[in-house]
């Protein structure tokens, strides 16, 4: 391996959500709110999400964190909006499945920019950077 | 020093990682093992196996003098004035632990002071904060000066009359500060008060002499001197050792068990319950030689040029921080403006180069520093000029990289 194979991990669309965030901030009003850290790396997110009827009509995050966990959080922000939040928990264990390095069909739910995080499965030792928004979502339903 | 012929001695080592011949600059995690001590654990389980003071039998005897022998070589590795001194452990944490529970515990009480810095690792932060909410004393930090290192005038200042326990990394994981630890000891002792010194990354690299640091408690890991995982040391003065109880109760520490009472072995065993870690115990041993062979002003002297080597290298790069003071350990820890330190430390493992990217497990010092994590490169005997160049390059590639991308 070398340069050239990192562009497996650090595709162009990572980066470009890296660079420019899809809902950083905070939710307005009364929000589910999440805080979540990596131990082992220091990255730290909060996730807020406005549930309405089972759906998610706002979802918003903050923290600090590798180009991976940040742009997985972005992506994922982009994702669940609008979603029941079912399906949303369903994007979820797709999303460790993929991670895993399993095929999955990312059409049936609209996994958008989502599917450009399939290369972190080859790194295994970035794989919890790339889950960290997904299991501040988990633990956010589960507390809910 | 024969770097080269060191490194025959290091089969890890030779080998690639993604396409490139490893560069391995992370021993201040954990160091690499040369033969002598992988032959001696092998030679162990092959011939000697059997349990420790106890059995009758031959190979009871032959394990029990290798392993008591092991204890003789750390004795005379930090001048230790007796093997009662000697205990083993599972390493620094436990052997921190150890003091924090039995004599912090026993010692301490409300209004008492603990004072440490906050440049110490969590195993030498965390067992204070317990023992402090234990016992209603008080956790005190010294200032760090703006270069990451302490200064005796503060050190004057913030040892009082009500300190009763001094607790100070001998060398900074993360900063590679080497702290003055016979003098901040001096000036515990001179009020009263006992000074534990954490040497998880001083007794790998330098000369240890307790005596001569006049310190009460010193505790440091094998793992990261060329032995195996799980097996540490806590030197303690005799005269404190001999007051603490035990922090492990059952077998191998007992003196006489009645239905409702015990009394305790002789030191140093009687910190040592349980089977003990009698292979980890003799790869220490075998790694002592090892480095005494070497030489271990050898090796101070060989760190202090790559260290050196270190930062004049990687202050050509543009738009790199690192941290620390100007003399230091053989590490540096350091950040590349708008790369994350992960997606550097993956950057530099596609090129073989093994660095290590996080909080260091320093969060305070993180803070402090005003980051949220670092990358660190570290060094031991077997690294060289090369593998520094190696590193440089890596990151400037990585610079040109996500430079790139952005």
């Amino acid at each position: 391996m070398s340069f050239s194979n990192l562009d497996t991990l650090y595709r162009q669309v990572i980066m470009d959500h890296y660079k420019n965030p899809r809902n950083r901030g905070a939710v307005d009003g009364d929000a589910l709110t999440v805080d979540m850290n990596n131990p082992t790396c220091g990255d730290r997110i909060q996730l807020q999400m406005k549930v309405e009827d089972g759906v998610v009509t706002d979802a918003k995050f903050d923290g600090e964190g590798c180009s991976i966990s940040m742009s997985s959080a972005s992506m994922m922000t982009q994702a669940i909006k609008g979603k029941q939040i079912n399906d949303a928990l369903t994007m979820s264990t797709m999303f460790s499945k993929m991670m895993l390095g399993e095929e999955i069909d990312t059409d049936e739910l609209d996994f958008g920019d989502i599917a450009a995080l399939q290369g972190v499965s080859q790194f295994p030792a970035r794989i919890k950077c790339a889950t960290l928004a997904w299991k501040a979502l988990e633990k956010g339903v589960k507390e809910q | 020093m024969d770097v080269k012929a060191i490194r025959q001695l290091f089969p890890i080592l030779n080998q690639e990682v993604n396409g490139h011949p490893l560069v391995y600059l992370d021993s201040s995690a954990t160091s690499q093992k040369p033969l002598p001590v992988i032959e001696a654990v092998d030679a162990y389980y092959r011939h000697d196996n059997s349990n420790v003071h106890r059995g009758v039998h031959t190979l009871g005897t032959r394990a029990t003098d290798k392993y008591e022998g092991a204890r003789e070589k750390v004795r005379r590795f930090i001048n230790a004035s007796s093997t009662a001194e000697v205990i083993f452990t599972r390493g620094t944490t436990t052997s921190i632990n150890t003091v924090a529970y039995s004599y912090a515990r026993s010692n301490l009480k409300a209004g008492d002071e603990i004072v440490i810095t906050p440049m110490e690792h969590h195993s030498n932060i965390i067992p204070w904060q317990q023992a402090a909410k234990a016992t209603g004393a008080q956790l005190k930090y010294l200032p760090l000066q703006e270069d990451g290192t302490i200064s005796l005038k503060d050190v004057h200042e913030t040892i009082t009359e009500n300190t009763k326990l001094v607790a100070i990394a001998h060398v900074s994981n993360v900063l590679g500060t080497v702290n003055p630890v016979k003098e901040v000891a001096k000036i515990a002792h001179e009020h009263g008060a006992v000074i534990l010194i954490d040497g998880a990354q001083g007794a790998p690299h330098m000369k240890v002499d307790v005596q001569d640091i006049d310190c009460d408690f010193y505790a440091f890991s094998g793992h990261k001197m060329c032995a195996p995982t799980g097996i540490g040391v806590l030197y303690g003065k005799r005269q404190h050792l001999e007051s603490m109880e035990p922090v492990e109760f059952g077998g191998e520490m007992i003196d006489f068990v009645n239905l409702y009472d015990s009394t305790w072995k002789e030191l140093p065993w009687k910190f040592e319950g349980g089977t003990p870690i009698i292979a980890g115990a003799i790869g220490l041993g075998a790694a002592i030689d090892f480095l005494n062979d070497v030489g271990m002003e050898n090796i101070a002297d060989h760190e202090h040029k790559l260290a050196a080597y270190a930062l004049e290298k990687l202050r050509t790069i543009d738009g790199i921080s690192i941290y620390g003071p100007e003399e230091r350990a053989a590490l540096v820890t350091f950040n590349l403006d708008d790369v994350h330190p992960h997606d550097t430390a993956t950057a530099l493992d596609a090129e073989g180069i093994a660095v290590r990217a996080g909080h260091h497990c320093a969060q305070p010092l993180m803070k402090w520093l005003n980051v949220t994590a670092t990358a660190r490169a570290s060094f031991y005997l077997y690294n060289t000029e090369e593998d520094i160049d190696v590193l440089v390059d890596g990151l400037l590639k990585t610079k040109e990289y996500f430079g790139d991308v952005f």
